[in-house]
């Protein structure tokens, strides 16, 4: 892969990104799916780059996904929004975190139509003050987490314990990256790298030691499409999608694939097992998947935290290959253990794909 | 009676969404659903742009509205500045204003939408909820999810998640106060009003099919709709 010409056009798309001092928003997704994911990003802020961080208990989903499923107006995710807003400015915070690509491209469209159509911000303070008597600041700055991380990528590449390095060849790991499509498609300028280059994770695999993959359907959608993953009769929508993907990036044999979306790993990771129990296709090795992260899993193995303590166990592809390459240490017998070590019992194993 | 264009440029996301299209399909390329469904983003953009009262009623009414995932990729390509999937939020919007949602297969869907990530914003506070996305209405999430959906308390304790717990942390308990908030502002923002309308139409709908519409997530309307697939939906 020839990169100069792309890292060219990164360079037109810079952003600013708060040093310091973040009020941070989760995802209903992604704590959800990916628990594991959100404490260990609220651990390396806080614990491995001395950073501080805020989450209000009583903030509330930024009603992304019934936003783009329209189920309700805008008007209605504006006044929620605001709300959010209005937590962070009563806490005396200015820069927004956010968890969620979603609520990130949700939070970028409210601040952009309040910008170009002024009346609809003098309209949601009305709306939010008779609804809430809450008033609100603008955010100062306004980043994904993965942006965050991405500011930090060598401050943690320095703390690195296992580099995206695969120990039994020496070789960089072949990671894909794969962006959220509400991160930047919308307003390229507010995603590092912009929407056709975005660098928010090739900065972070590359500080980490790895390689990234160039594939044909690189920037095509997970395959979500809101409404079209919610009802089932639409899913198939869904899985098409994420079948094309899978099918442009297989012949580059990707090691792993890093996401910064919260929804998007959940559909690569899931679309895998539906993908090889409806028609037979597997994509990694051996008949296992090709394992899937999501941004702060990647950040707490190259830092060395617990597979387990991460959460890698909500994964439905096994993601042991991509440790064994890594050489991180894992105890087979506590994966699926509750608290305490607890025996709960395990899953079922998928009749195709290999776990 | 105000016409359906005009209405439809009361809508700031028609108004960002098209400014001239030149109808060069770039859209149509890049989209995930025209790769999937019988759906041209293209003849979106000039079926609004010809301002045809007839044609726009026709397609308010239509699955093709329905068929968009709002990924938002026409946004970036689009050489215009143009933009299909804010014209179908619009359009959406006005279709569900008019209760014309009902007259298509896709549009009916918007009863299970209403009645999943609608009613869990405000009743949770999250617009996904844990114990609603079980592998009863989502079976391909597998048998990870399925283990986890069983074992929920433990699991999450496991892993330092706060659920149902007071306090910060993952899947916390959004406390009455806040769900009290978020229910003004639903109630005067016009979600409260799109909810009772999609319910309203919806039961009528069902009547009509001679369906129970109940009022869960079990009912003969809510379940048709949720499952029903004419596969006609595709090229041929």
């Amino acid at each position: 892969m020839k990169i100069e010409g792309k890292r060219a056009l990164w360079r037109e798309y810079q952003k600013a990104i708060a040093d310091d001092h973040y009020f941070y928003v989760r995802s209903c997704v992604r704590q959800t799916f990916f628990p594991g994911a959100e404490k260990a990003f609220i651990e390396i802020m806080k614990n491995r780059l001395g950073k501080d961080l805020y989450e209000e208990p009583i903030h509330t989903t930024c009603t992304g996904i019934a936003y783009h499923s329209d189920i309700v107006p805008l008007e209605t995710t504006m006044t929620v929004v605001a709300r959010q807003f209005a937590l962070m400015t009563e806490n005396g915070y200015e820069n927004l975190a956010v968890s969620c690509v979603t609520s990130f491209g949700v939070y970028s469209e409210v601040l952009e139509t309040w910008h170009h159509f002024p009346e609809t911000e003098e309209k949601t303070r009305e709306m939010l003050w008779k609804a809430t008597r809450r008033e609100f600041k603008k955010p100062a700055n306004v980043a994904h987490a993965s942006d965050i991380l991405y500011k930090f990528r060598d401050q943690i590449a320095a703390q690195a314990v296992y580099p995206l390095i695969n120990r039994h060849t020496g070789q960089p790991l072949r990671v894909v990256e794969h962006i959220g499509c509400h991160y930047a498609k919308m307003f390229p300028h507010k995603g590092v790298g912009g929407a056709e280059y975005p660098y928010v994770l090739v900065g972070m695999i590359e500080s980490w030691g790895g390689e990234v993959v160039d594939y044909p359907e690189r920037r095509h959608c997970c395959g979500f499409g809101f409404r079209q993953y919610l009802i089932q009769a639409n899913r198939g929508y869904t899985f098409s999608n994420t079948k094309k993907k899978f099918d442009s990036m297989a012949p580059y044999k990707p090691d792993m694939i890093i996401t910064n979306c919260p929804g998007c790993p959940m559909f690569l990771d899931r679309g895998q097992y539906a993908i090889a129990e409806l028609e037979g296709i597997t994509y990694g090795e051996n008949g296992y998947g090709i394992p899937v992260f999501t941004f702060e899993e990647v950040a707490g193995l190259v830092l060395g935290f617990d597979p387990w303590d991460l959460g890698l166990q909500f994964h439905q592809v096994a993601v042991e290959p991509l440790l064994d390459k890594m050489g991180i240490p894992y105890d087979p017998a506590m994966k699926y253990a509750g608290s305490g070590g607890k025996f709960i019992g395990s899953p079922e194993l998928p009749e195709v794909l290999k776990c | 009676m105000e016409n359906l264009f005009d209405r439809l440029q009361k809508d700031i996301r028609f108004v960002e969404g098209l400014k001239a299209c030149i109808n060069c399909g770039t859209c149509t390329a890049i989209c995930p659903a025209a790769a999937f469904y019988n759906y041209d983003p293209r003849k979106i953009a000039m079926t609004v742009q010809r301002n045809d009262e007839q044609e726009l009623e026709e397609l308010l009414k239509s699955d093709t509205i329905w068929y968009c995932g709002e990924c938002m990729s026409c946004k970036t390509r689009c050489p215009r500045g143009n933009t299909p999937g804010l014209i179908i939020a619009a359009l959406r919007g006005l279709s569900q204003d008019l209760g014309y949602f009902i007259e298509s297969e896709k549009g009916r869907q918007q009863l299970a939408i209403k009645r999943t990530v609608g009613d869990w914003s405000v009743k949770h506070g999250y617009c996904l909820y844990l114990e609603g996305v079980g592998t009863d209405l989502h079976p391909e999430q597998g048998p990870v999810w399925d283990w986890i959906q069983k074992n929920w308390s433990e699991v999450y304790k496991r892993i330092g998640a706060n659920y149902q717990g007071d306090g910060p942390g993952a899947l916390r308990k959004i406390p009455e106060d806040t769900l009290d908030e978020i229910k003004r502002i639903f109630d005067i923002t016009g979600a409260t009003e799109r909810f009772e309308k999609v319910e309203k139409l919806s039961a009528k709908k069902a009547a009509e099919m001679k369906m129970d519409i109940g009022e869960d997530r079990t009912s003969e309307y809510f379940l048709h709709v949720y499952n029903t697939n004419s596969n006609k939906h595709y090229r041929s």
